[in-house]
């Protein structure tokens, strides 16, 4: 869950031999060039050491530990700054490899599949992060379980799961088992300048016919109302439906999307809200930012001819150097489609971003899991937020420091939710599923497609995800 | 055959064939091996036989990046051919003929020649990144800019499904035209001046020129370049890559098997299966290959 949604300069392979095109065939091959043969388990140190109360998971005290870390929206400073040193101050002997990667797949996916030089502890982010469902289907991620039942580093009498944000194990959970730590602790919802609203005089509208009444000033105005970036982020706005399809017909909506039940996607409230949205864009948005990145369209509502953008928590870190100093940032919740909706306008999306998991066959899998245990202690958590201004899992740990009007009006909006918060995994269990919801969405908001249109496609390629054998289903 | 000459070719021919086979025959093999199997990119992987195939033939998308395929192959090779020709005429023959100088190209020519080539060395990415905002559908896009300037309506040339494909082939004319002059260019050179100037002392018109003396003299490079730009056709991952909206759309209307090959294997996490679009790519390549040279083989006029 980084900053960017999707890179263009990610092709180093396909091209070249441009005289005979028909490379592109071999490459897949190439990348891996031992694809068809096996690779050698590896020892390594996973005999582990003595357990104490120091090292509650017994970790072998004189072990390397091999981490790579996704360099992207959050830079990687806090792992050499603040993890490291930590985890290097609790096992003086143990030498701590970094390795600092912005394309994680092409990276990593020849070690793993090789089984050759596996890193220990991997920060799986970014455009080009392999695919979690794979990795738990081929069994190379290790359970951490052990991790979250052994005693925090602050107080040994609490266990780990107790000191993060409720449900944090099970953002990372595949199949009942917990496989990876979602780090970073991320709102969604609708964005705005605070100071443009409050200089125009706009309210922010949790009823549905107030937000369209806002649009129709904002539009009198000149300006943009409601926008988001065709070209690479069509998923911010896939979530903003969805989030809404949730608040008219409860979290079970979208519990039954991610568990590809029958006709999940074309029930109802997925329905009213495709409706509800469809009307906005052909009305109240602009159809050329169908043709933009995120980069572009963000940097819109920077010099405010954008009112609204739909976005995660991340946004105003990543335009901090676009953004004027007095923008203010702000937050809102989705407005209420109707009168009867079954959850309360304040509801969010709130999931965990950057997800962290401990390789299987690495050779120190122990201080892999030591390694979160230091991330997930306050010291840890505090320590990159005050990097990254972006608030992490661990509870209480970003107290004290600010993070800036925008991170603090979605922290603020997730509390006012309260038990309102709802999240969706479809995305990340099943890339072509959310590849089909891109596109509808794009069909919808800027193409004039319809709410059934948009609901039977998407449910198609469900259904034909659903039967077929040959990808691994998740379940919650 | 003389003594030692045996030993001396297998030295020569060792280290290339040895690479082409390392790098090239035995990664193909591995394709067509990982396409009858469900490898997901780790180690287990079962042998499946042809459901990759069963799958790749009954997805709509397949058939739309064929079809897109289809359109290409006839105007990619089609449109650069021609303006290719054109100015290769241009430089070389089309200037007008002063008294004593013999056949030249248009005033300029050399200048022409190098500007035209420019495109060539820049890569891929580099011009898909440039036209993105050549075509960018608002005020900051180089042509949309210069149309509501004039007062008239942005057009979506790629955002538009029925354009965006046109958009698309537009720039890989745009990039492939320069190295096509210097080709035909080098093709021109190579016909005797005398016959032109003959032709031309008959009383042969620019048309009669070109049609009825260049082309047939041409022939062998026209052909070649037919090959080369077919091939490409069948490419064109980069442009389509970074250039169109949500890569290969709006809605699959720009996408080719590549980028399906691509998104298959590097994020839907299904190598085995882009391979079997690898194999079927491999076959539409070689079979068009072929059938070119074997339609357009005719003889050679000697000269």
């Amino acid at each position: 869950m980084s900053d960017s949604p999707s890179t263009p300069s990610r092709r180093a392979l396909l091209r070249n031999a441009a005289a005979l095109g028909i490379v592109a065939v071999p490459s897949y091959s190439l990348l891996s060039a031992c694809a068809t043969s096996g690779g050698d388990d590896n020892g390594g140190s996973n005999a582990g050491g003595t357990k104490s109360a120091a090292n509650p998971l017994g970790v072998k005290e004189d072990a390397p530990l091999d981490v790579v870390i996704f360099n992207g929206g959050y830079g990687d400073k806090y792992a050499t700054d603040v993890h490291e040193p930590m985890y290097k101050k609790a096992f003086p002997k143990a030498n701590v490899k970094h390795e600092s990667v912005t394309e994680i797949a092409k990276t990593l996916q020849p070690r793993l599949s090789g089984n050759t030089d596996v890193p220990d502890v991997v920060d799986n982010s970014g455009s080009g992060l392999l695919d979690f469902g794979q990795l738990v289907a081929n069994k190379q991620l290790a359970d951490l379980a052990p991790l979250w039942d052994a005693p925090s580093v602050d107080d040994p009498n609490k266990k780990v799961k107790d000191t993060v944000v409720a449900g944090t194990p099970d953002v990372g959970a595949f199949n009942g088992s917990q496989y990876v730590l979602y780090y970073v602790s991320t709102v969604f919802g609708i964005w705005y300048s605070g100071k443009q609203f409050k200089d125009k005089g706009w309210t922010v509208p949790t009823k549905w016919d107030e937000f369209l009444a806002l649009c129709d000033n904002i539009k009198k105005a000149g300006i943009t109302p409601f926008g988001y970036a065709g070209a690479n982020a069509a998923y911010y706005m896939w979530n903003v439906i969805l989030t809404s399809a949730a608040k008219i017909g409860g979290a079970d909506v979208l519990k039954a999307i991610d568990n590809l039940e029958d006709g999940a996607w074309t029930s109802d409230p997925v329905k009213q809200a495709a409706a509800a949205w469809a009307e906005v864009g052909a009305k109240y948005s602009d159809k050329a930012f169908l043709g933009l990145k995120h980069t572009d369209v963000q940097l819109q509502q920077n010099q405010y001819k954008l009112a609204m953008y739909p976005s995660g928590d991340w946004l105003s870190n990543e335009q901090s150097k676009s953004t004027p100093p007095d923008f203010q940032y702000q937050m809102m919740a989705n407005p209420a489609v109707t009168a009867g909706d079954k959850m309360p306008a304040t509801t969010v999306r709130a999931t965990a971003g950057e997800g962290f998991f401990v390789a299987e066959h690495g050779p120190n899998k122990l201080g892999g899991l030591e390694y979160l245990r230091q991330m997930l202690s306050k010291a840890g958590g505090n320590g990159f937020t005050k990097l990254t201004k972006s608030p992490t899992v661990v509870l209480g740990a970003s107290e004290g420091i600010d993070l800036g009007p925008g991170v603090t009006s979605s922290q603020a909006a997730l509390k006012a939710a309260g038990d309102n918060v709802v999240n969706l995994f479809f995305d990340g269990w099943y890339a072509e599923l959310d590849k089909e919801a891109r596109t509808a969405t794009n069909e919808l908001f800027y193409g004039g497609g319809t709410a059934d249109a948009f609901c039977s496609r998407i449910q198609k390629k469900a259904d034909s995800i659903k039967a077929d054998s040959s990808v691994t289903k998740f379940k919650r | 055959m003389r003594h030692g000459r045996v030993p001396f070719i297998i030295g020569f021919l060792i280290a290339p064939v040895t690479i082409y086979v390392v790098f090239v025959i035995w990664p193909y093999v591995q394709t067509f091996y990982l396409s009858m199997t469900n490898w997901t990119g780790y180690q287990t992987k079962d042998w499946i036989g042809f459901d990759n195939y069963r799958r790749m033939f009954r997805e709509d998308v397949f058939w739309e990046a064929i079809k897109h395929h289809a359109i290409i192959l006839v105007a990619l090779p089609l449109v650069t051919i021609i303006i290719a020709l054109f100015f290769a005429y241009l430089l070389n023959i089309g200037g007008r003929s002063r008294q004593g100088t013999g056949l030249k190209g248009v005033w300029g020519s050399n200048v022409y020649r190098i500007v035209f080539f420019f495109p060539q060395l820049l890569a891929l990415p580099i011009i898909g990144v440039l036209f993105t905002t050549v075509y960018r559908p608002n005020s900051s896009g180089l042509i949309d800019g210069v149309l509501i300037k004039l007062g008239a309506q942005p057009i979506g040339w790629l955002t538009e499904k029925n354009l965006a494909l046109w958009s698309v082939i537009a720039v890989l004319v745009w990039q492939a035209v320069g190295f096509y002059v210097v080709l035909f260019s080098a093709g021109m050179a190579s016909i005797p001046k005398d016959i032109l100037e003959a032709a031309e002392i008959d009383g042969a018109t620019q048309g009669t020129l070109f049609f009825r003396v260049t082309l047939p003299l041409l022939w062998d490079t026209l052909q070649v370049a037919w090959v080369y730009l077919g091939i490409a056709a069948f490419d064109a991952f980069a442009i389509v890559d970074v250039l169109t909206v949500e890569q290969g759309g709006p809605d699959h209307s720009t996408t080719v098997l590549a980028e399906e090959i691509y998104r298959n294997a590097f994020q839907n996490g299904k190598p085995a299966y882009a391979s079997a679009m690898g194999v079927a790519l491999f076959f539409l390549t070689i079979t068009f290959a072929a059938l070119t040279l074997r339609v357009t083989r005719r003889e050679t006029v000697e000269l």
